[in-house]
């Protein structure tokens, strides 16, 4: 099987370099046979290199432990769920997950396009089938996973020799959501090469019309979505695995997650910009160019090691291949624009300060600066080295410290953005739109002041909270209410109907009201408190209003490993409120220890109890409790994300006459259907 | 163009606090690394700094002390005694032979007081130069190990 795996690699590598020479071929000759094998070459490697993955799916399966991956990575006892997951818990699995990924986002462009947009395609394979040139590479010749243990045998001869048992998959692995978050991650990073491969195929190709940017920006948004649920996953993973009581440390790999993810949020805002009114058409291709490249940069930040610890750069073999792919794609990219830059000319120009292009320029600007400290904050031990000689790295205080006030002016455009007109807004409509749901917001800050809400950047997001809630749910109910008075039908099936006439703009406000609860969660931690102690048997912890009692140590096994548990009984305000059952869990297969956090979470707050260790003095068992607020709104914004997300995908439910028909001028309040009626009429006239 | 400018002013204003808060933002989180060998030619206001060393734990260094714990880390030939007082326990990570970071300030007698400490076990889960596990002959690169063991790897 290692050797078929292996064979598959190789056979794909091949055809996807043929790919790439024919596809260009095909494209300077204009010979349409030529063009056609490049797309079936594309396809063949997506074949390939899902065959491969399969066999080492395989491997994993039934314990062949010839194989050295499989050996680091699993053992006999591990349960074939996480044998899945071992699949991409190391360095080769995780880049052969990578070009499987790629392969399944090729063949579904591949086959979704069939036989549309001649001119453009050819460009795209090309451009694809490249990316999957070079992580073959990775998988064939510099870190392939299918290496296998052999030891010189009678006669000096090599033997494969296959070890009794494997290493086992990492403790801090081996949690349900490990199995889901790389997967989503991945789709997240991988799925950027689909609209990179557009933008730059337009731009080669010097499409004509707007017709690659609807494209580029559909691929964008399921990306986005996949991304934004791969870094809340992994932020869940980390809050509820490795027990430091947080979700977010600005550790370089999280911040590689999080740098395409703002950059790709730029763009689905900006694009905007070129759909509508034909400008920024420079700034979105870079935009798209720039989150891809952050996408490879991430894969290459987290697999490498570089920013992390030094000596990992030196050992792993990738490095300098992901540099050099870096720079061959910056330099194509350059290269296009400079030889096509006549074919981004901006068609208009920015008419006034009030105006929807203005928000969406500072949002690209926030958004862009958010990236770049983001990046500078992760690079700067590299920087500091090279400029001064002395690593210097700088820990989360500088990024909060930026990106605070970032993302609190962020919170504030969400409001104020959408419902500004194009082109230039009035005063009038200004207080038409924004005086209720900021009188809301002040009224929510002069309440939670006296409560206890001290905190600056807290309170601030509060009230912006309030405020783009209320923008946000004031258009729902406008739009809705004129929708049931002319049907009839009642308020609910109006807010329902109205969202799917205009998935796009509502699937919108619901992303930016699952980012308003993302916000609220994480304000939150301007409030945490935590408390640690030595807890024998029968003492009690206080913590907030809650009362931990400490009944029993227990020692239980496991499947793959044996359980230390601690039994604790939390009370609130002296009433019981649940049983808590922090572990620490030891696996034999790595002689490594990990913990098991228990918590108790509410929509008020988490209480987070880690069994710490023993105390190195007398061996009491060391606990440590968090009281977490608000952690619950973050996943529960995260769940609005997505559902907004793939409510922005569906397809419009009405023809634009029956728009346009209802759009009255005598109601204020119709001026949400003018503008979904004009909204209509100006896509459809490009059609 | 009057809109492109005061466009061009609030962005620009924008922009300057941001580089004024990343700024401070620095100053105040700002971490030198330092190879144990560096460390020894540190000195004056430079040693009064937060830094950051890195190093593998010295095999039955690890002494356990009331309120603290000492081990010494080795880096390249060079080592470095560490006390660590910080009040989070250990990670369990943290046994003979792992790579240690250690996070804290240098006292003037050499001894390096800690306040955090990193550990991982990399050789856990990467096959590391020369590690043998017991009860098995798990080699894996010929690259990574040097002449003298039997077992070595191919493709």
């Amino acid at each position: 099987m290692d050797i078929f795996g292996s064979f598959t690699l190789i056979l794909g590598f091949v055809c996807a370099v043929y790919a790439v020479g024919a596809g260009i071929a095909g494209i300077s000759t204009r010979h349409p046979l030529l063009v056609k094998s490049a797309r079936q070459a594309s396809l063949a490697v997506c074949a390939l290199v899902t065959l491969g993955t399969a066999s080492l799916a395989y491997l994993f399966l039934v314990n062949d432990f010839s194989n050295a991956y499989v050996t680091s990575h699993s053992s006999r006892e591990l349960p074939a769920f996480y044998k899945f997951a071992a699949l991409w818990a190391g360095q080769e699995g995780s880049l052969l997950f990578w070009s499987f990924i790629l392969a399944l986002f090729v063949a579904s462009v591949l086959i979704s396009n069939r036989g549309k947009h001649p001119e453009l395609m050819p460009y795209v394979v090309v451009v694809m089938a490249g990316v999957q040139t070079f992580f073959l590479i990775l998988n064939v010749f510099i870190v392939s996973p299918f290496r296998v243990l052999a030891a010189e045998g009678a006669g000096g001869a090599m033997q494969i020799v296959a070890q009794a048992d494997g290493r086992g998959l990492n403790p801090l692995l081996q949690y349900p959501e490990m199995v889901i978050h790389p997967p989503m991650l991945y789709l997240g990073y991988v799925g950027f090469t689909v609209p990179f491969a557009f933008a730059l195929a337009a731009l080669l190709g010097r499409y004509p019309g707007e017709k690659w940017i609807h494209i580029t920006r559909r691929w964008t948004m399921i990306t986005w979505g996949f991304l934004s649920l791969g870094i809340l996953l992994g932020a869940h993973w980390a809050y509820a695995v490795l027990g430091w009581g947080g979700y977010w440390s600005w550790d370089p790999v999280e911040n590689a997650s999080l740098m395409p993810w703002l950059t790709g949020t730029a763009f689905l805002h900006s694009v905007m910009m070129q759909e509508k009114r034909g400008m920024l058409k420079v700034w979105n291709i870079w935009l798209v160019f720039a989150t891809f490249l952050l996408c490879v940069f991430g894969t290459f930040l987290t697999r490498s090691g570089v920013v992390s610890s030094v000596h990992a750069f030196a050992q792993s073999p990738i490095g300098p291949w992901f540099v050099g792919f870096i720079l061959l794609a910056l330099a194509i990219c350059i290269w296009a624009f400079l030889k096509n830059r006549d074919y981004l000319r901006s068609q208009n120009q920015l008419d006034s300060m009030l105006s929807r292009e203005s928000s969406f320029l500072f949002n690209n600007l926030i958004l862009l600066a958010a990236c770049f400290a983001v990046l500078w904050g992760t690079l700067f031990p590299v920087i500091s080295e090279a400029v001064q000689g002395t690593k210097i790295s700088v820990g989360p205080p500088f990024f909060n410290k930026v990106n605070i006030p970032i993302a609190l002016f962020l919170l504030f455009l969400t409001g104020v953005g959408p419902l500004l007109a194009w082109r230039k807004t009035s005063l009038d409509s200004l207080k038409r739109n924004f005086g209720w749901p900021l009188a809301a917001g002040l009224v929510a800050g002069a309440i939670a002041w006296p409560l206890g809400f001290r905190n600056f950047y807290a309170l601030v997001c509060l009230i912006l909270s309030v405020f783009v809630t209320g923008t946000i749910l004031s258009e729902f109910f406008r739009g809705a209410r004129v929708i049931s008075s002319r049907t009839g039908r009642n308020f609910f099936s109006g807010v329902a109907q109205l969202t799917m006439r205009n998935t796009r703009r509502y699937g919108g406000y619901v992303v930016h009201l699952g980012m308003v609860l993302v916000f609220i969660g994480v304000s939150g931690a301007a409030f945490n408190q935590d408390t640690q102690m030595e807890m024998p048997p029968g003492t009690t912890m206080q913590i907030g209003p809650y009362t931990l009692v400490c009944q029993a140590f227990t020692t239980m096994p496991g499947p793959n490993f044996t359980a230390e548990r601690a039994t604790l009984e939390a009370l609130r305000d002296g009433k019981q409120v649940m049983m808590l059952y922090p572990e620490r869990r030891f696996f034999p297969a790595s002689e490594v220890t990990s913990t098991m956090i228990a918590i108790y979470s509410t929509l008020r707050e988490d209480l987070y109890v880690v069994y710490a260790g023993r105390s190195p003095d007398n061996n009491v068992p060391i606990l440590h409790a968090y009281l977490n607020p608000l952690v619950k709104w973050i996943w529960l914004g995260g769940i609005v994300v997505v559902f907004g997300t793939g409510l922005c995908l569906l397809p419009n439910r009405q023809p634009p006459a029956a728009a346009r028909e209802s759009a009255g001028p005598q109601a204020p309040a119709a001026r949400e259907e003018t503008e979904v009626a004009a909204e209509r009429n100006h896509v459809g006239s490009r059609r | 163009m009057k809109t492109q400018a005061k466009f061009i002013a609030v962005a620009g204003i924008i922009v300057i606090t941001l580089v004024w808060l990343g700024w401070v933002g620095v100053t105040e989180s700002k971490t030198y690394y330092y190879t144990i060998e560096e460390l020894g030619a540190v000195q004056g206001d430079r040693a009064a700094q937060r830094m950051r060393v890195g190093g593998d734990i010295r095999a039955g260094s690890i002494t356990r002390l009331s309120g603290r714990v000492d081990f010494v880390i080795e880096q390249e030939g060079h080592s470095l005694e560490v006390s660590y007082v910080g009040r989070d326990p250990l990670p369990d990570t943290f046994t003979d032979r792992a790579q240690a970071l250690v996070e804290g300030q240098l006292m003037p007698d050499g001894r390096f007081v800690a306040e955090k400490v990193q550990a991982k076990c990399a050789s856990k889960y990467e096959a590391a130069p020369g590690e043998t596990k017991p009860g098995g002959t798990s080699g894996y690169d010929s690259k990574e190990k040097p002449g003298g063991s039997k077992s070595s790897a191919s493709r």
